[in-house]
């Protein structure tokens, strides 16, 4: 009799558990291939903005981060199929991914820019691009933006995998230019040795249209699933409170003099 | 599962297709074509002779072929002297900036390390007594290659051939790996658009399983046509009686 209502009460706990999910353990993935947001240390674990945030956001919410590692085109099929509880890898927060998963609020934000070689008359325009290969990385909201007003319009849009890739095909001349987030590509590569003929030509692209607005997304959130509510109001709390206690700045100027939160 | 997916990027997955299928029968055709006289440097007495084709299937076939992809493509771009000759619009090494040659290229050298051995196997495995009668005949070697040994090695080839295309087709998916959109790198895209891998992978799947049964069909058919010869007798039509 005793040993049923031990079950029992194993039972119960367990079913106490699953309903409501204690979030003293949070498994947070990012890419590790977008420096300076995140990407892989030479000690092989992960580092970056992103990550320095996300280990903040645990701190305020007293507790522990486990950081996975996972590629960008499999990012949100995989935070649905539970393995791992957020996305903090600099993602944009656009309508055709709310579909999916839910965002907190944004923790920075960042304008589109088109990356070539200094000098070079190239502008973030149809016009400007007709006849030239401009790369992208897959699956990102530059790919929805270049598939969406420029591809098959004369633009050939080449997608890659890994933003990396883009800029090694850019210095090698494959690409006339890099269609790119603008923060990622100056803190993550007209900065460095690589990218030091390159700039950003013509306007930032913040989207002019409402039509272009929803491609590129309002600001860059951390995605959470759809009924983690939780964990996200949780998530929008500790951001408000490092944002008001100055730990957000203290990490952001590690990486970026000027401002990246935006209005 | 949302077959919306795939209806509404049908015609992704068609291109997509149409881009494996010739990247594989160009590359297959023209590693074929090297593969033969190869093969026959590979069987040469001469040590020096087969043993520098040896290097080359050797390299080829230690190591991946995603490995061979990514240095043709990414790694020869690196040097500053391909840079200079594609400013120059260099029209040789101008193809080595396209996805699509690189991908060719690599795919070819790979296929044909292959192919070499498979044929220089089957000419080791010509029968002896086929050889003895031609030299009896009085056949010079390049006759006795021409006639006897090669139709011989590749008839007995065929069957190991098909499975060389047939991985081939499903290598050729690393293809994505330098921006070709293939049928994986349609997949790829659609899953980044729809976030649905299942859709996505599952009818990139079902693609290459339609074209590996198509190539087997084709290869049943080539080896029912050219090695009747070898293939057990069917029974014979009814002996006629004696009268």
């Amino acid at each position: 009799m005793s040993k049923l209502a031990f079950f029992a009460a194993a039972l119960l706990a367990v079913s106490v558990n699953v309903q409501a999910k204690d979030w003293s353990t949070i498994r947070m993935a990012t890419e590790g291939a977008y420096p300076p947001f995140n990407e892989v240390g030479s000690d092989g674990a992960l580092r970056g903005l992103d990550v320095d945030i996300g280990n903040a956001l645990c701190a305020e919410l007293k507790a522990k981060c486990v950081w996975v590692k996972q590629e960008w085109d499999g990012m949100i099929p995989a935070l649905i199929s539970r393995k791992f509880d957020t996305i903090i890898a600099s993602m944009s927060v656009t309508e055709e991914r709310k579909k999916k998963v839910d965002f907190t609020d944004k923790y920075y934000s960042s304008p589109l820019a088109l990356i070539a070689k200094s000098g070079s008359p190239l502008r973030p325009a149809l016009e400007s691009l007709k006849g030239k290969r401009v790369g992208v990385q897959r699956g990102t909201v530059s790919d929805n933006y270049a598939t969406k007003f420029w591809d098959g319009k004369g633009v050939t849009v080449v997608r890659y995998a890994k933003q990396d890739e883009a800029y090694l095909d850019l210095g090698s001349g494959r690409m006339d230019a890099a269609f790119v987030d603008f923060w990622e590509a100056h803190g993550g590569f007209l900065s460095k040795p690589d990218g030091k003929s390159y700039s950003v030509l013509g306007d930032k692209v913040f989207g002019k249209t409402a039509e272009e607005r929803a491609v590129i997304g309002d600001g860059i959130g951390i995605a959470v699933r759809k009924k983690d509510q939780d964990l996200k109001a949780a998530l929008n709390k500790a951001l408000a409170a490092i944002r008001a206690n100055g730990t957000y700045e203290k990490i952001t100027k590690r990486y970026f003099v000027d401002d990246i939160y935006g209005q | 599962m949302d077959t919306s997916v795939i209806t509404d990027n049908l015609a992704q997955y068609v291109s997509g297709a149409w881009l494996t299928l010739h990247l594989v029968f160009i590359s297959c055709l023209c590693g074929l074509a090297l593969a033969i006289p190869l093969a026959v440097l590979r069987v040469s007495r001469n040590h020096l002779v087969s043993g520098t084709v040896g290097v080359y299937t050797y390299f080829f076939r230690g190591t991946p072929m995603l490995v061979q992809l990514l240095l043709i493509y990414y790694g020869f771009a690196q040097f500053q002297w391909l840079q200079d000759q594609w400013q120059a619009e260099h029209p040789l090494w101008l193809l080595f900036r396209e996805p699509y040659f690189c991908a060719l290229l690599a795919f070819a050298l790979n296929t044909c390390a292959y192919t070499t051995e498979i044929i220089a196997g089957s000419m080791r495995n010509v029968p002896h007594g086929e050889i003895e009668a031609a030299r009896a005949m009085g056949m010079s070697y390049p006759t006795l290659l021409r006639r006897i040994v090669l139709p011989s090695a590749l008839r007995r080839a065929i069957p190991a051939y098909s499975n060389e295309i047939i991985l081939m087709l499903q290598g050729s998916s690393i293809a994505s790996a330098v921006t070709l959109v293939d049928i994986t790198g349609a997949a790829r895209n659609v899953y980044s658009v729809h976030f649905a891998p299942f859709e996505a992978f599952v009818f990139a799947g079902l693609i290459y399983l339609v074209l590996t049964f198509a190539l087997v069909g084709a290869f049943r058919l080539a080896e029912r046509h050219w090695l009747a010869h070898l293939q057990p007798r069917k029974s014979a039509a009814a002996p006629v009686p004696s009268a």
